[in-house]
């Protein structure tokens, strides 16, 4: 058995800034099923949001409000006001470990415009910004190696929890096969989203649920599901992200007329409205016929950014287009659609990131959360750009922090080793033993086709009873799978299909929470309910799992500075 | 219909590789990882490699194809097909393979870990406020800082293939984005350390570092911009320093080499074990009658040569 004072799952922006903090003094354990530079915090491109005021006066006032309304009111406020209260210094401190910021002409760093938010306010560099600040961290974690341990390339399949307390996790090298037990006085998950459960997503092959779904098995309930946002512009087809930064910095979206349509939509913000308006807007226009040639895109124009403009502030962006359509930006329209892109929901933690187990706040001890995984919730129902990598960078540290002080004077709680990994052993088992026919490829593909076209930007009863049947035929299937390859050697075919499971149980968490959510608020709409509905429905969902299969019930939101009001822009 | 020649090796199975061919009708607008995974979904679920964010910035993709590293994700499947419409797929280079396409990466690790790539300030105090760095400072630093650590460059870099102990591109790029910063204090120390056996004076100036970097890093530009660094600072006492020093000065006094001078003055002229371990090859080479004439003469126009320096400064 291997054992760690603490164990963090994920290699992001969250988990490395999480182990920076706790390897202060203690012994840490971090697993990635990647490499830490390859997390997809890596592909956050646009900035991180701090009311600087490098470029405009700014406070944290407005950061608030802006985030508040954002999220449609749905936002724990007491959490959002200590939230972005910290972002410039965890922007100062990023800058002080060497992350690299595009500068004002003084030196400073630079910040642009970006949706929802009405200042200036997402620091950048370029448009990789999440990029730069990942290998930022990781070169930290690297200079400090002789107190974190990376396992680069294991899996995490389980959480070890005795009563009401968490003791470690089962895990299993990729390389190698081998299951191992890895026991700690604390865990903290910070292991991303699941947007590969939609068809069209930004989101990297790794982003799963492995997190969320061994925090539900658990016993841990998960909060907010419903609410998956849908970015503006991914690229047709593929879904991959062409960053709000180019709104931010100018671009027009056009409709198959050449219309810039946002003005029917978002009069006083057009292209920089927050992300689900301008998703539900490019949505409208294609549903109506008003996409490019009649095709379900809309185009992104930066034309009149010009060359210069577009080489210094968006070269990436620029290169993806010319990479994978062949379209230079300088001289042609991009075609985008809307693409998952960011899960609100997740893991409830309490402001310090310590997980909750129920409405009353809870906690469960020894666990931690951060980032898209966690739900504390700062980002209600809708996230704002350039709010996540903050949260990540916000809760990781606070995570790691609790941590510190929870550990302080506690022991390894116990863990049977040969049971937990029996447990783990036996799924591995059951899936090679499985000599079905059915296509594991077939079931994905499905799963993700019902998913966005019965759960995706426009949602009502009758499209989500349709989705939860056919996810549930899949889950049938899926116990009929075809598996290839039975070796224990890097098997990334076994691995795909614990995935796939994961997904297919997240989804239909998604779905069910979202029949049940009857009122459309920030990136859940119901067309069958397309106002919101404050009286009956101003709380988040809590899923438990039940004998009967998942429970929801309300959870309050905390109210403090900002009375829900209507949400125009 | 295209044929994908991917290279196999699962030494669970069989202890040498080889070669198998998959048919495959290319989607529209496919990229090669796109196509991979059509392999690996439909055809053949044992296909093994490494992919995540599939939009050129995680690095986990990179393959050999025809011959060539390159990001998987990052390129149309039509553009790689060759003359015979295959496309063939091997592990990247200068690292062992574990299982089909999946390589060992930890000598690249090994050596990014050796440029100490961490940030080495002046100051350890708690931030209140952003450093100060101009544009023009930033700039020095951006395009080193694009690098996603994918292994392209170390595949296929010609000096790797005959010198394990060469620091590599990547880990070159790395070392720069600290030598360039303008917050970093150890730029001495970094460059004196970058000129070491390994580093930046192994570099063989091929180039095809800078062919196969996916994204905007030019490893060999990067090394570039560290010799001068290192030569700036008056880091001389090294084979590969005094080697460029004596280039520049006998270009500067007599407009083309003096190929007598270059060896001597490379290894130092109180260095007698390395000048007397010159002396086999020299002889060999007079013996030969290759060696250059033992008068150095100038190049006739050497005055206009001497006068580009004087408009150089230098």
């Amino acid at each position: 058995m291997i054992q760690h004072d603490v164990v963090i799952v994920g290699a992001g922006l969250a988990g490395m800034r999480s182990a920076l903090e706790v390897c202060k003094e203690l012994d840490v354990g971090m697993l990635t099923k990647v490499y830490p530079s390859r997390s997809h915090s890596g592909a956050a491109q646009g900035g991180i949001a701090a009311s600087l005021g490098n470029s405009e006066s700014d406070s944290w006032e407005e950061h608030m409000f802006d985030t508040v309304k954002g999220g449609d009111f749905l936002s724990d406020q007491d959490a959002v006001e200590e939230y972005v209260k910290a972002a410039p210094r965890v922007i100062y401190e990023l800058e002080h470990m060497g992350c690299v910021f595009s500068r004002t002409p003084d030196g400073k760093i630079a910040q642009r415009s970006f949706g929802g938010h009405s200042k200036p306010r997402a620091c950048f560099s370029a448009d990789r910004t999440g990029h730069a600040i990942l290998h930022a961290l990781h070169e930290q974690l690297l200079k400090n190696a002789k107190s974190v341990k990376i396992y680069n390339e294991w899996y995490m399949h389980a959480l070890i929890v005795d009563g009401d307390r968490c003791n470690g996790v089962v895990v299993s090298n990729i390389q190698s096969g081998e299951v191992e037990v890895i026991q700690a006085k604390a865990v903290v998950f910070c292991t991303g989203g699941y947007g590969r459960v939609f068809k069209i997503t930004s989101n990297a092959f790794a982003s799963t649920a492995d997190g969320v779904m061994a925090a539900y098995a658990a016993g841990i309930p998960l909060e907010d599901l419903e609410f998956v946002q849908f970015h503006p512009s991914g690229l047709y087809r593929q879904g991959i992200l062409f960053s709000e930064a180019a709104r931010g910095e100018g671009a027009y979206l056009l409709n198959g007329n050449g219309e810039r349509f946002m003005k029917e939509y978002a009069p006083s913000r057009m292209e920089l409205a927050p992300r689900d308006i301008v998703a539900r807007a490019e949505q409208s226009e294609m549903d109506a016929g008003r996409g490019v040639d009649g095709k379900d895109c809309i185009h992104l124009d930066l034309r009149h950014l010009g060359e210069a403009r577009i080489m210094e502030r968006l070269p990436q962006i620029r290169q993806l287009g010319i990479d994978f359509l062949g379209v230079d930006c300088v001289a042609d329209c991009l075609p985008i659609q809307p693409t998952a892109h960011y899960s609100m929901g997740g893991i409830p933690t309490d402001l310090h990131s310590h997980v909750i187990i129920d409405a009353g706040g809870t906690r469960m001890n020894g666990f931690f959360a951060a980032g898209e995984c966690a739900c504390v919730s700062v980002h209600g129902g809708n996230r704002l750009g350039t709010n996540s990598l903050l949260e990540a960078v916000v809760f990781g540290e606070r995570a790691g922090k609790s941590v510190l002080e929870y550990v302080a004077g506690i022991d390894h709680g116990n863990v049977n080793e040969g049971r937990e990994k029996a447990r783990v052993l036996k799924k591995f088992e059951d899936v090679f033993q499985r000599d079905g026919s059915e296509s594991y490829n077939a079931i994905r593909e499905e799963m993700k086709e019902v998913m966005m076209t019965h759960c995706g930007v426009f949602r009502d009863a009758e499209k989500l009873n349709v989705c939860i049947e056919t996810l549930q035929g899949l889950q049938e299937r899926f116990k009929k799978g075809k598996v290839t390859d039975k070796g224990k050697l890097f098997n990334t075919e076994i691995y795909e299909i614990l995935e796939l499971g994961n997904m297919l149980s997240i989804a239909q968490l998604i779905a069910n929470n979202a029949l049940q959510r009857k009122e459309s608020r920030g990136g859940h709409f119901r067309t069958d309910y397309p106002k919101r509905d404050d009286v009956n429905f101003l709380h988040h969902s809590m899923v438990y799992g039940s004998q009967n299969g998942p429970v929801v019930k309300p959870k309050p939101v905390v109210i403090t500075k900002h009375q829900p009001a209507e949400r125009t822009y | 219909m295209a044929t994908f020649k991917i290279k196999r090796f699962n030494p669970e199975k069989q202890p040498q590789p080889y070669y198998e061919e998959f048919q495959l009708d290319i989607p529209p607008a496919a990229t090669l990882l796109d196509c991979m995974n059509q392999i690996k979904w439909t055809l053949d679920g044992s296909l093994t490699y490494r992919m995540s964010c599939r939009s050129a910035i995680c690095g986990s993709c990179a393959v050999k194809s025809n011959g060539h590293a390159l990001l998987a994700c990052q390129r149309q499947a039509e553009h790689l097909l060759d003359d015979n419409d295959t496309i063939t797929l091997e592990p990247l280079g200068n690292m062992q393979p574990i299982k089909d396409l999946v390589v060992d990466f930890t000598p690249f690790w090994d050596k990014i870990n050796q440029v100490k790539p961490y940030l080495q300030p002046d100051d350890e105090v708690p931030p209140q406020k952003e450093r100060r760095q101009s544009p023009q400072e930033f700039s020095l630093i951006d395009d080193a800082s694009t690098c996603i650590m994918c292994g392209a460059c170390y595949s296929d870099c010609n000096t790797l293939e005959v010198d394990d102990n060469f620091l590599g591109p990547a880990a070159l790029a790395k070392a720069q984005r600290f030598v360039g910063d303008s917050r970093d204090a150890q730029t001495h120390a970094r460059v004196q350390a970058l000129s070491e056996p390994g580093g930046v004076w192994d570099c063989t100036h091929c180039g095809e570092c800078v062919e196969r970097c996916p994204k905007p890093t030019r490893p060999f530009d990067r090394i570039k911009e560290i010799m001068t660094v290192a030569l700036e600072h008056g880091v001389h006492d090294n084979n590969g320093a005094r080697h460029a020093l004596s280039f520049f000065n006998s270009v500067k006094r007599s407009g083309n080499l003096n190929e007598n001078r270059i060896p001597v003055e490379s290894m130092g002229f109180f260095n007698i074990r390395g000048l007397l371990s010159l002396l086999p090859a020299g002889l060999r080479m007079f013996l030969k009658r290759k060696a250059p004439p033992v008068i150095h003469h100038s190049i006739d126009e050497v005055d206009d040569v001497k006068r580009i320096f004087k408009e150089l400064g230098q």
